[in-house]
């Protein structure tokens, strides 16, 4: 059983793949259950506080804007977890959509350097292709070892 | 008495990464706004982001350019617009400036925007979003051209305080001290007010009071009107340089922060408050004016006998403007080069900081106490390539506008 990255991580799709494959998929619902699980501070929605974009500085610099430094505070110590990752490029809105794309063009070079398993696909353009990627998407987590 | 709600949409990106969306939240609850996101299919996310035709990256702004066009067609109904995104990312930055034209040339949506990060509290956007629910909710006190009766308008900035008593459209009497104690003044200059009128309490019929003592020395004069800055100086410029129809801008460069106000009508279309710096605000003339050993009013007519081209200057920060005005009067500047080159870099710093974010329409209006500084107002001419139009009693703005926005509450009016 492997930790594996999901990019888009929002990609309910991708995380239930991985969990078919008896993986478990390191996605944003994961990071934010633990933030909005966590007592003893509000700050709604997402419970992330203004200390959290200071946690961020480990993957960005000062001079990036704060939304990107909260962002990486949430999926910076996932990618560090990370065993294995999949990455789909374009994907539609509809599968998976992380809003900000200087955060997205950070986390996808952090998966790009580290030396784990990785998928790195095209979202499919139709019916066809989309057999491929499933098909792709399978034969990779089922290369990671554990449930089939 | 609570006032009506005003349904506010927001358009924004990373403040809820950033730790700031309950900032945003508690501060249109404190002027009883109400902050919503609009819903979108997401067939039409994609369709409206596609007609807008600003091509950019990041989801969360193709979805902020989908809910104004969402907006300003009225497929979805709000009373304002609040645009936010992360500080120092261009391309928020290029959708927040688009976005903000966009809804003011089309609409008659009030909007602000603002760049904001982790450190961004309520009480930063307070003003602003009390300037929004204003516009959304006074838009008919806020047409009015002539002050009625006798009235009293009290501006309790953070340098100043001002006071103007008008009667029939006149302003009768004013009086003006440097703030300290923000009552003591305030009581101050409204006794000095009602001294030169002639007139006294009594004979006050309403009052209006603005600035950053507002609420404080509204509570104390039981304040008929207390209302922000923004709107109340805009409404007193267009005022008083006789400007009340059309288009305008005003320009205010107060003691802690500068205010660039696109004017329609006397109601302020968009607006920018803020500067990264005081070395952009008045302060910084009056430090300036301490160090070269002039009064403040003197400071002006010095700068426009220098040339400040001949001191390398740059305000972007307080301190380091401070330090080459110091470096620039030991390599032996002359006094009259180094006032005009404070001058200009003040002026400079708000033309780069504030003024790109407003489309500067002409006539171009600079008010509050600044703009008696005659230095400023050339460098500003000259950056803007436009005659700024200073009115009279130009420093009296806020309780000019003040004074003139309280008569509606004269009863029987």
């Amino acid at each position: 059983m492997a930790k594996v990255f999901i990019y888009p991580s929002t990609s309910l799709i991708l995380a239930d793949l991985v969990m078919r494959y008896g993986h478990t998929p390191l996605s944003s619902a994961v990071a934010i259950r633990e933030h909005i699980q966590t007592a003893g501070f509000e700050s709604a929605p997402l419970q992330i506080s203004p200390e959290d974009p200071k946690k961020g500085l480990k993957w960005a610099a000062v001079e990036v804007p704060s939304g990107v430094r909260g962002r990486m505070a949430l999926y910076g110590p996932m990618i560090a977890e990370a065993e294995a990752a999949i990455i789909i490029n374009d994907a539609d809105l509809a599968f998976g959509c992380m809003g900000c794309a200087r955060t997205n063009e950070l986390i996808v070079f952090l998966l790009r350097q580290k030396e784990i398993p990785k998928l790195d696909l095209n979202y499919p353009a139709g019916e066809e292709e989309g057999v491929k990627f499933v098909a792709a998407i399978k034969k990779f987590l089922s290369g990671l070892g554990g449930r089939p | 008495m609570t006032p009506p709600a005003v349904r506010i949409a927001q358009l924004s990106c990373g403040p809820e990464y950033s730790g700031i969306q309950q900032e945003i939240d508690e501060a249109a609850r404190a002027v009883n706004g109400e902050i919503f996101h609009p819903d979108l299919a997401l067939k039409s996310i994609q369709k409206d982001f596609d007609a807008f035709g600003l091509n950019v990256r990041s989801p969360d702004l193709r979805l902020a350019i989908a809910r104004a066009r969402a907006l300003v067609e009225g497929r979805i109904d709000a009373d304002a617009i609040f645009i936010a995104t992360c500080f120092r990312c261009a391309e928020a930055a290029i959708v927040r400036n688009e976005l903000r034209r966009y809804i003011h040339e089309h609409s008659r949506l009030p909007v602000v925007s603002y760049s904001f990060t982790e450190r961004t509290t309520a009480g930063t956007l307070l003003t602003r979003m009390e300037a929004l629910t204003t516009i959304a909710r006074r838009r008919a006190l806020l047409a009015r051209e002539e002050q009625t009766g006798i009235t009293l308008g009290v501006d309790s900035g953070s340098a100043t305080t001002k006071a103007v008593v008008m009667r029939e459209n006149k302003i009768v009497g004013t009086g003006w001290e440097p703030t300290t104690e923000v009552l003591k003044s305030a009581n101050s200059v409204v006794a000095k007010a009602l001294a030169e009128a002639g007139l006294t309490r009594d004979d006050i019929e309403a009052v209006g009071t603005t600035g950053y003592g507002r609420f404080l020395v509204g509570k104390e004069l039981n304040a008929d009107l207390i209302q922000e800055e923004l709107t109340v100086n805009s409404k007193g410029a267009v005022y008083l340089a006789d400007r009340q129809h059309g288009t305008a801008t005003v320009i205010d460069i107060g003691g802690m922060d500068n205010k660039a106000i696109a004017v329609q009508d006397g109601i302020p279309g968009t607006f920018t408050m803020g500067g990264i710096c005081a070395g952009a605000s008045g302060r910084f003339l009056e430090m300036t004016s301490k160090r070269l050993g002039v009064e403040i009013t003197e400071l002006g007519p010095l700068a426009m006998k220098g040339f400040g081209a001949n001191v390398p200057m740059n305000s972007y920060c307080i301190v380091f403007g401070t330090q080459s005005l110091v470096n620039a009067l030991a390599a032996g500047s002359s006094r009259e080069d180094v006032a005009a080159a404070a001058c200009h870099s003040v002026a400079e710093q708000v033309f780069e900081q504030q003024l790109q974010e407003v489309d500067i329409k002409e006539p171009v209006i600079m008010v509050g106490g600044t703009s008696l500084i005659e230095g400023l107002v050339f460098a500003m001419g000259e950056l803007l390539q436009t005659k700024i139009v200073v009115p009279h009693h130009s420093q009296y703005i806020g309780s000019v506008g003040s004074a003139l926005l309280a008569s509606g509450f004269i009863k029987d009016d």
